[in-house]
């Protein structure tokens, strides 16, 4: 699904450069559930937002579901990000003064979708992710756990190939943080692709395979037994 | 761009940000309304100005007589100038192609009489051309003729309150009134605008008060109407030739100022025009002053609105919009609130105008505010283009930005 060779990301601090990401060779295939990991400066969230299209790399070769990746215009990379992407940040990054049902269906009206079916599936992926009754709510009047489930919801609505997570975890106590892991064990075990930024052991370890950033270089690649977040949710 | 999914789209921002809203459209409906309001009001002192000025015609030369101030051939200085019937004619006969018409004029002041009524007044002894150069209105009956003038006729023109304060409503025409000594005939009624004062004269032929004054043939002044098409530098000539061809007439010295004056109304006018030309300049100026004001009001709003909406542009771009669909929406979102907000301040200043109408008339010389529709439509215009303008640039920016830096904006 996700095929990286040799890629390079430096930022200019000034007259300094930082070199960021040193050469990284790195495959998901499709239904894996990755988590990276790696201390803060260790490149992985620069990494994730590469593959995200949020930002672009220096050098190297990136392919998506076979797709080459490459000098793409902010047009090109809206279209490709709201075609094959779903993002869960930190933040949650909700639009304030949206309700959570308009929230979620902001991905299909930006792909033309009709109102009506906009809001029917967004009604369906808010009742999977269990905030049925909380669709007319704004983001202020929900808890952070439930903020994080609908930027879940948003990510999923628009039946991308790939999920990617930044530090979802990362604005939530341990508890809400396991209920959010439980739901996105749920949605990998329906096939999708998945990739978690944290730097949480806990949190890694629900996933199916971790790959460990130090200094902008991959130095550990490995797959784990998955611990099932539901085990701590009553 | 322009489905009803965007609209419906945009009116959910405009309803769920209130604030944003009502902070960019009151700048828009304030700028206009006061563009609106002084404009109008500019205009309305403009009116005053012109009914001040705008009452006597204005092809005219009055002719003075004054006292000489420097001894001339033979003359002693401090000499009584005074005008006589062969002047007229010889004015006549050597400007022919200045003059269309020429009249006396000798003032007068009389007590008149009807019945019971008596009271005292200015009388003017005129022949019938005077008529035009005061822009006199006949009411009723008629102005002094040429047969009155000729004929030296008893007949007499009085103002419309000389009337009401003799005749106390009762029509005056064909009634005899006595004015100072002599019965004269009313034949005419006359209005004026040039105000109550001019009301309260009356008119009789001057051959007529001649004879009254043991058959002088001294006038008082002497009134020129010149042709219109001389225009002003004809006038100008006019008055210089005049002089000098009077002064040798008269034995005065061509350096005496005084031996008599000539007020030249086409020079007065073009004062009055100049005058009114840095009036409107004025108003002008002050009225795009306020647009520009507007403009920048509107500008920094929408800066303001932009960068506000950073992070919401970061985060609508990371799930799919297209850097035009972020620009469109804002743009389509600003322009809707500006012209709903610049047309209803553009309406409100014209209500407003047509309100105050002439209440403010008697104490501001503010008579009848108004703008034209075009240029209160211009001037709307003007401001949502620029407003347009000035959330476009700071919407672009931020459209280019890359979303994981948009994000980060808090």
């Amino acid at each position: 699904m996700i095929e990286i060779k040799d890629l390079h990301k430096s930022y200019q601090m000034g007259s300094n450069s930082l070199h960021v990401l040193k050469g990284i060779n790195f495959n998901v295939k499709e239904g894996e559930l990755v988590a990276i990991m790696g201390s803060s400066g260790s490149g992985k969230s620069t990494l994730l937002n590469i593959l995200g299209m949020l930002d672009v790399a220096d050098s190297g070769e990136y392919y998506l579901d076979g797709i080459p990746i490459k000098n793409l215009n902010e047009t090109k990379a809206a279209n490709y990000r709201n075609k094959f992407l779903g993002f869960i940040f930190q933040s949650f990054n909700l639009i304030n003064y949206k309700t959570a049902l308009e929230n979620v269906a902001l991905p299909l009206y930006y792909q033309g979708v009709g109102r009506k079916e906009r809001q029917e599936k967004s009604m369906r992926y808010l009742e999977q992710v269990g905030l049925k009754e909380w669709s007319h709510h704004l983001p202020s009047e929900l808890s952070g756990g439930q903020k994080q489930r609908v930027a879940v919801a948003r990510a999923m609505v628009a039946e991308p190939k790939v999920l990617l997570a930044d530090e979802l975890t990362g604005a939530l106590d341990s508890k809400t943080s396991y209920e959010v892991m439980d739901l996105i064990q749920q949605i990998n075990d329906q096939g999708n692709t998945i990739l978690v930024v944290t730097h949480e052991d806990d949190i890694a370890h629900m996933c199916k395979r971790i790959v460990h950033l130090r200094d902008g270089v991959i130095v550990e690649d490995k797959k784990i037994e998955q611990v099932r977040a539901s085990e701590y949710v009553q | 761009m322009f489905s009803r999914d965007t609209w419906r789209e945009i009116f959910t921002t405009i309803r769920k940000n209130k604030l944003r809203t009502f902070l960019s459209g009151f700048t828009v409906a304030l700028g206009i309304l006061i563009f609106i309001t002084l404009y109008g009001m500019g205009n309305g002192l403009l009116n005053t100005f012109n009914e001040f000025f705008g009452d006597d015609a204005t092809n005219v030369l009055y002719v003075f007589p004054g006292r000489t101030t420097i001894p001339y051939k033979g003359y002693k200085s401090n000499r009584t100038i005074e005008f006589e019937n062969s002047d007229l004619t010889d004015i006549e006969e050597t400007f022919p192609m200045f003059v269309e018409h020429i009249s006396p004029r000798i003032f007068r002041t009389a007590t008149v009489t009807f019945g019971e009524e008596s009271n005292d007044y200015t009388t003017i002894g005129v022949d019938w051309g005077q008529q035009f150069a005061e822009k006199t209105i006949i009411m009723r009956g008629r102005y002094i003729n040429q047969r009155d003038v000729e004929e030296k006729t008893r007949n007499a023109v009085i103002g419309r309150l000389v009337e009401v304060d003799l005749f106390e409503g009762r029509t005056s025409i064909g009634k005899f009134i006595d004015i100072g000594g002599s019965v004269f005939k009313v034949v005419g009624v006359f209005q004026d605008d040039g105000g109550d004062n001019e009301e309260r004269q009356i008119y009789i032929p001057y051959t007529t008060r001649q004879l009254i004054e043991k058959n002088t043939d001294k006038i008082g002044q002497i009134v020129i109407q010149f042709k219109p098409e001389l225009g002003y530098t004809g006038a100008m000539a006019l008055e210089r030739n005049l002089t000098r061809f009077m002064k040798e007439k008269k034995f005065i010295s061509p350096d005496d100022q005084n031996g008599f004056f000539i007020r030249n109304v086409a020079e007065q006018l073009k004062q009055n025009q100049d005058f009114a030309g840095v009036l409107q300049l004025i108003v002008t100026i002050v009225a795009f002053g306020t647009i520009i004001a507007g403009i920048i009001g509107i500008s920094n709003i929408m800066v303001y609105v932009v960068k506000e909406r950073t992070k919401e542009i970061g985060i609508r771009k990371a799930i799919g919009a297209t850097p035009l669909k972020v620009i469109s929406t804002i743009l389509l979102e600003s322009v809707f609130i500006t012209t709903v907000s610049g047309f209803s301040g553009m309406l409100l200043g014209v209500a407003l105008l047509n309100w105050i109408g002439d209440r403010l008339k008697d104490d501001y010389f503010i008579t009848n505010p108004f703008i034209s529709i075009g240029v209160a439509i211009f001037a709307t215009l003007l401001l949502i283009i620029f407003g347009g303008i000035a959330g476009y640039v700071p919407a672009r920016r931020a459209a280019r930005i890359k979303p994981i830096v948009a994000l980060r904006d808090e």
